[in-house]
């Protein structure tokens, strides 16, 4: 049967879609496709000019097989065709087949563009909106390009159409968020505020969304629309349901409207003026007092339309987090919803009261509810209510409840859905750590964790025990009996054997008194796991034994017969059987006094930001903690919120192997660095985020080629060269996948002050790069002034769907610059005495952290720029260098000398320049390569 | 902002479907046959609201249809069930008590209505009585425009 076809459509079509759907099987469907595709076909290619309705007809019936599935190659130009025609419904059809059909790199683009032209000149307002439509579909490059200028105008013109004003600014957003240079500045800014008075509040709503958009590039700019949004969403509130008429969505007025207005307010800290201010916060009163109101209907529609405003009020309440009266009364608004019987409101108010739960004001009004938050988190039928009961949780522990929320969690771990196991776990262990008011405790709860969910404990949560243990003596004891109780269950967690063998190997002896736990039965306890485990756990045990060796002298022969068995010294896995070799060797080889020394215990590690809040981080939006409220806001007025974590960035932990603690030890041979490095190996990685991608800006310091950048998707190359200061880089970027990457661009800047000191200027690259090719950027670079920063590369993208984006730095740094310069050691001499005075001169002295290699040295300081000068120094192991820096506004001669000391593992390194500051900066690019 | 717009049967049929970012086809199709999936298997009591990769999926069923669009994450999840509705009444009015067979048939006109509701993934006009009216004009074009013959109305032409 078909149904009526509306408006007199197109019976063709109906007919058509009526056999496809009579056939009985998939090839029967096929078949009459085919036949269909053939028609069409010939219909096309027929010497009889088929009219416009024909076309139509034809184009759309591809249309819907291409819906259906199947691949459409024919059609386009005929569709294109359609544009041209004075019917509005031909043209609809075709414009129609081109945003479901045609790519931004089609190449029948310039037909369809000139088509859009026409069609937004016209004086037909439906045809210059099918035009816009087209174009914010598309919303290429090309489309900004070509229609930037005329959009704008449209806009906020007096005698466009209201229809066309609405579909010209959300065509605009479109396109500005492709290119945002699309909009011009200056005198449009007032003319596109005021649009949020127009009478219309469809152009309302819809510029609402536009200046949304303008307002995060450019807060300041487009502050104007503060108060005018204040008195459109006043008019809107206190309207009685009568009054917008048609804008009245179930006795609610404008609900739409008020929740975009009231989400570009939270653009913005509270208003200055205290008139908007306080007109504001009648607004928020009287939402809030409406939801206390009985309801005018009894439909969802009315309920969830009210309550879309009130939760956005809400959040404009925990964004301004400035008055203490709304917050109180938000958050009890929420209680109610906490335990209301649709599970989108619970779902909602447990969401938005995780943001109440970071603000001081409300903090400890939203504790009050912990006890039904707890009880969401065992009744809720569904995974994603239950989640944000978790976040909530994490969201409003402090110390006072820390006890038992992390009792609660862990419970609730047992049974939780495996989607967000590992998630809860970093939580659990964040919370423990975070508000340990005694460490025996938090050790209990992270061994506990292993012990419910071991395989969702990652290596930051375990190595993170491991630090705290190392670096706090009052628990050291309690965690060695504890992992060693732990250890007696018969099936443990190899993660538990991990952390049980790291913390007996360093603290055994603190228990070894004990008749319970000697060392013979702590080794023995160890190794009876030992055949179960992953080879990297084999690794980690054997560095226990031969800490072992060192605490407990009585048990060194058991320990050598396990290092000597086949299964170490023989294995096939070549790091055991290294370690077993070595650790065999050393404990037969050197004297007690320096296996203790060698074998010492860990020495604290830094205090930082822990690494599990750093990888917890990395999810964006999940997490319940005061990021999320900081990322809705630009980055303008970032400042207003009160910054509650205070901790280190977690793009700062990724530097910090380089600088890890590399204990002093006396007497170093290679044998025990190399016995020691494999030791320290599990907490020092602690520190690395588990990122997959490469970033090798360090690298470039004293080289020009290679990669900068690389993770599974994309591989940035870069090939430079230099010659007085000028520079020319090539940036190859390689798309890795076996998909086009879309939208590809790329920006160079120098922000701040390197804008006046470094001149870039990139070539533009292709908007694609297809899959698995490699596409060629150039950049120009002049050095003006000596400069420190690098300049910025962002490159973004789209990857299946996703939008990527890349912030990285280009390696052009100051020695880039540098001329190297021969001289003998006369005028080399001379030259270090003149300059003398305290600025001209940096000196740093530091470790080795690579092999002192005087070879690999040299090398260094010649891809460094610099002009190495033999036999000028005395002594002949230390390295002296000269060089010229250029840069437009002036040339200045820098000396070095480098001291390297092989007992000590040490260098120092002295850098002098005739110009301040100089010396400084190219101290730190080089030292950091020894 | 929407990302995209589906409309699917019980099935998993999908019957509309309407992308607001640039997505290959290949992982258009990916990103349909995961979510028609996710979303049939949900129980009825369930919340309409899904995180799904770095978006919030929004959903509700209406007869045999399931109506799905995807959001930026810190949208307004309850203003756009309701976009979902206000789009469910228009179809509605239009076809006057809509069935999925209407939508099936005369996909171009949903693929019509829902660009005066939506455009660029952003709410363009929430009236329903200004978009059936410029559906209906759009109607009376059709009618006068079309030529009506014994071919066409037996599906001969």
């Amino acid at each position: 049967m078909m149904p009526a076809v509306r408006g007199d459509g197109m019976r063709g079509l109906a007919v058509f879609i009526s056999d496809i759907r009579n056939c009985k099987s998939k090839e029967a469907e096929i078949k009459r496709i085919n036949k269909e595709l053939a028609n069409i076909r010939s219909k096309f290619k027929g010497d009889k000019t088929l009219d416009g309705y024909q076309k139509k007809k034809y184009v759309c019936k591809l249309l819907f097989i291409f819906l259906l599935g199947h691949d459409i190659d024919f059609g386009h130009m005929e569709a294109v065709n359609l544009l041209s025609s004075n019917k509005y419904t031909e043209k609809q059809i075709g414009y129609l087949f081109i945003s479901v059909l045609v790519d931004s790199t089609s190449d029948l683009m310039k037909l369809i563009i000139q088509s859009i032209k026409n069609d937004l000149s016209s004086r037909n307002p439906v045809h210059v909106n099918l035009a816009l439509q087209c174009i914010a579909n598309i919303g290429s490059k090309e489309m900004a390009d070509s229609f930037g200028n005329e959009i704008p105008k449209l806009l906020v013109s007096g005698d466009t159409m209201d229809t066309v004003k609405q579909s010209a600014a959300l065509c605009l957003l479109r396109l500005f968020r492709t290119q945002p240079d699309v909009i011009p500045s200056g005198e449009w800014t007032s003319r596109i505020i005021h649009l949020l008075n127009d009478q219309h509040m469809g152009v309302v709503t819809a510029a609402c969304s536009l200046i949304d958009a303008l307002v995060k590039r450019n807060p300041d700019e487009y502050k104007g629309c503060i108060s005018l949004a204040v008195s459109r969403l006043s008019r809107i509130v206190t309207a009685s349901y009568t009054d917008l008429q048609d804008y009245t969505y179930y006795f609610v007025p404008a609900p739409w409207l008020s929740v975009k207005l009231l989400r570009l307010l939270q653009n913005y800290p509270p208003p200055d003026d205290p008139g908007v201010k306080g007109r504001l916060n009648e607004c928020l009163e009287t939402i809030l007092n409406k939801a206390q109101e009985p309801p005018k209907s009894k439909k969802v529609q009315h309920s969830n339309a009210k309550n879309s405003v009130l939760f956005e009020a809400i959040s404009l309440i925990i964004h301004s987090d400035s008055e203490p009266n709304l917050l109180v009364r938000a958050c009890n608004q929420l209680g109610s919803f906490l335990s209301h019987r649709e599970t989108n409101l619970r779902y909602l108010a447990l969401e938005s009261m995780c943001l109440l739960a970071t603000s001081e004001l409300s903090h400890e009004a939203v504790k009050k509810h912990q006890e039904t938050v707890i009880n969401a988190l065992k009744t809720e039928r569904d995974v994603s209510v239950r989640q944000r009961a978790v976040d909530l949780l994490y969201a409003m522990c402090d110390k006072t409840n820390a006890e038992e929320i992390v009792q609660e969690m862990l419970h609730y771990l047992e049974t939780a859905d495996y989607s967000i196991r590992e998630e809860m776990v970093l939580k659990v262990a964040i919370l423990a750590e975070k508000y340990a008011a005694d460490y025996t405790w938090y050790v209990d709860v992270i061994l506990n964790l292993i012990r419910i969910a071991g395989d969702y404990v990652s290596e930051e949560v375990w190595y993170r025990v491991i630090q705290i243990v190392v670096n706090r003596e009052d628990v050291q004891g309690y965690a060695a009996k504890t992992v060693f109780e732990a250890l007696q269950a018969p099936a443990c967690h190899e993660n538990m054997v991990k952390v049980g063998g790291y913390i007996l190997g360093e603290f055994g002896n603190l228990i070894a008194g004990d008749a319970r736990s000697t060392p013979i039965i702590q080794f023995r306890l160890l190794h009876s796991k030992f055949h179960l485990c992953s080879p990297m756990t084999r690794a980690l045990l054997l560095s226990t034994y031969v800490k072992f060796i060192n605490l407990f002298s009585e048990i060194k022969g058991d320990i050598q017969e396990v290092l000597k068995a086949d299964t170490n010294i023989r294995s096939a896995d070549a790091e055991l059987q290294q370690r077993a070799s070595e650790y065999l060797n050393l404990s037969r080889m050197v004297s007690q006094d320096v296996l203790a020394t060698v074998l010492e215990e860990m020495p604290p590690f830094p205090e930082r930001e822990s690494s599990i809040l750093a990888k917890l981080k990395k999810n964006p939006w999940r997490q319940g903690d005061t990021e999320h409220k900081e990322s809705k806001m630009p980055p303008a007025i970032m400042n207003h919120t009160n910054d509650i974590k205070g901790g280190v960035a977690a793009d700062d932990i990724l530097d910090f192997k380089a600088s890890a603690p590399i204990p002093d030890r006396q007497g170093d041979q290679n044998i025990l660095h190399d016995v020691f490095s494999s030791i320290s190996n599990g907490p020092q990685a602690a520190h690395l985020p588990s990122t997959s991608h490469v970033d090798n800006l360090n690298k470039f310091v004293c080289k020009n080629n290679g990669v900068l950048f690389e993770n599974d998707i994309i591989q940035i190359g870069i090939k430079a060269e230099f010659r007085q200061n000028l520079g020319r880089l090539g940036i190859f970027y390689g798309n890795k996948t076996t998909m086009p990457l879309q939208g590809f661009s790329t920006q160079i800047s120098c922000s701040g002050s390197l804008a006046l000191k470094l001149m870039v200027q990139a070539k533009p690259v292709d908007p694609v790069i297809e899959a698995g090719a490699q596409i060629q950027q150039l950049v120009n670079v002049e050095s003006i002034d000596d400069f420190k920063e690098h300049p910025g590369l962002v490159v973004t993208f789209m990857y299946s769907a996703v939008q990527q984006r890349l912030d990285l730095k280009l390696p052009v740094t100051l020695n880039k610059f540098f001329e190297p310069t021969e001289m003998n050691s006369e005028s080399f001499f001379s030259r270090w005495k003149i300059l003398s005075t305290p600025s001209q001169e940096s000196q740093h002295i530091f470790k080795a952290t690579k092999p002192m290699d005087p070879e690999a040295t040299a090398n260094k300081l010649t891809g460094f720029g610099m002009q190495l000068l033999p036999n000028i120094d005395p002594n002949p192991d230390n390295f002296v260098c000269a060089g010229i820096i250029h840069s437009r506004n002036q040339q200045v001669g820098c000396l070095l000398r480098l001291e390297p000391n092989k007992q000590a593992q040490m260098y120092r390194l002295t850098i002098r320049a005739s110009k301040d500051t100089v010396a400084g900066s190219l101290l730190e690019l080089l030292y950091p390569e020894f | 902002m929407m990302h995209f717009m589906l409309l699917f049967s019980r099935q998993g049929k999908i019957r509309l479907q309407k992308w607001y970012v640039a997505v290959l086809d290949k992982v258009k199709k990916k990103i349909m046959r995961e979510l028609t999936t996710i979303i049939l298997t949900r129980q009825s009591k369930m919340c309409s609201f899904i995180e799904w990769k770095d978006l919030k999926i929004v959903y509700k069923r209406y007869a045999s249809l399931h109506f799905c669009c995807a959001i930026d994450p810190d949208e307004n999840e309850l203003m756009y069930l309701e976009v979902i509705h206000r789009y469910v009444e228009l179809l509605d009015r239009y076809f006057e008590s809509v069935c999925e067979l209407d939508i099936i048939f005369n996909f171009e006109k949903a693929y019509f209505i829902l660009d005066e509701l939506i455009m660029g993934g952003e709410i363009q006009e929430t009236s329903k009585i200004g978009i059936i009216r410029s559906i209906e004009a759009q109607d009376e074009l059709q009618q006068a425009e079309t030529p009506q013959g014994f071919f066409e109305d037996y599906g001969l032409g």
